[in-house]
């Protein structure tokens, strides 16, 4: 019953931060205040104009309150996506500018 | 605590959640927890055209903190009740001051 990010470890996830960034990795770890360890991280930087630019990042620590999203990665359906030509303008942040 | 058993009362209907980033996203409420962190299965978004940022996800995990809103099903709430039990955890939380 209680949301837990349990069933996502070592899979595919694909997370949505606070500032609107999308990090595509392996999920290794968790807590309670959703701070979220990343294995192979990724960024994926989307833009109007070119397609998705894929950066490496390495082991990453997502920071709880950063999180705004974690989708799990179907990784087949990940596979026919191609990034090259998916233009689209980057995810607004969460947080109002101040 | 009232919102979060409306919620768990909700659960396996279908929802639309809308993000602060105006990012809405339709699925099936699979979990809640007391943070009002919910878990979404069957996603699909309202605008794939704009975001294309999650087209191979098909289950997530939303942030309770970064929720607009929430579009319920409305045949499923019983407003009513929901209205009477709010005031009465209001008079309740009164009484206990």
């Amino acid at each position: 019953m209680t949301s837990t990010l349990e069933s996502y470890m070592n899979r595919m996830v694909n997370v949505v931060t606070g500032d609107g960034r999308v990090i595509v990795g392996l999920l290794k770890g968790f807590d309670q205040l959703i701070n979220l360890v990343i294995e192979d991280a990724h960024e994926r930087c989307y833009s109007e104009t070119d397609g998705v630019l894929i950066t490496p990042l390495g082991l990453y620590i997502i920071r709880g309150e950063n999180v705004a999203i974690i989708g799990e990665i179907d990784e087949e359906l990940d596979k026919r996506v191609d990034l090259e030509n998916v233009k689209a303008a980057p995810l607004a942040p969460i947080w109002v500018p101040q | 605590m009232l919102f979060f058993s409306f919620f768990k009362s909700l659960v396996g209907k279908d929802v639309v959640i809308e993000l602060k980033n105006d990012l809405s996203i339709c699925g099936t409420l699979h979990s809640v927890d007391q943070y009002l962190n919910m878990k979404l299965t069957d996603i699909t978004v309202s605008d794939p055209e704009r975001f294309p940022h999650m087209v191979s996800v098909k289950n997530c995990f939303i942030r309770g903190s970064v929720v607009r809103y929430v579009q319920l099903p409305s045949d499923q709430v019983d407003t009513q009740l929901l209205a009477d039990s709010c005031r009465k955890e209001l008079a309740d939380s009164k009484a206990k001051q």
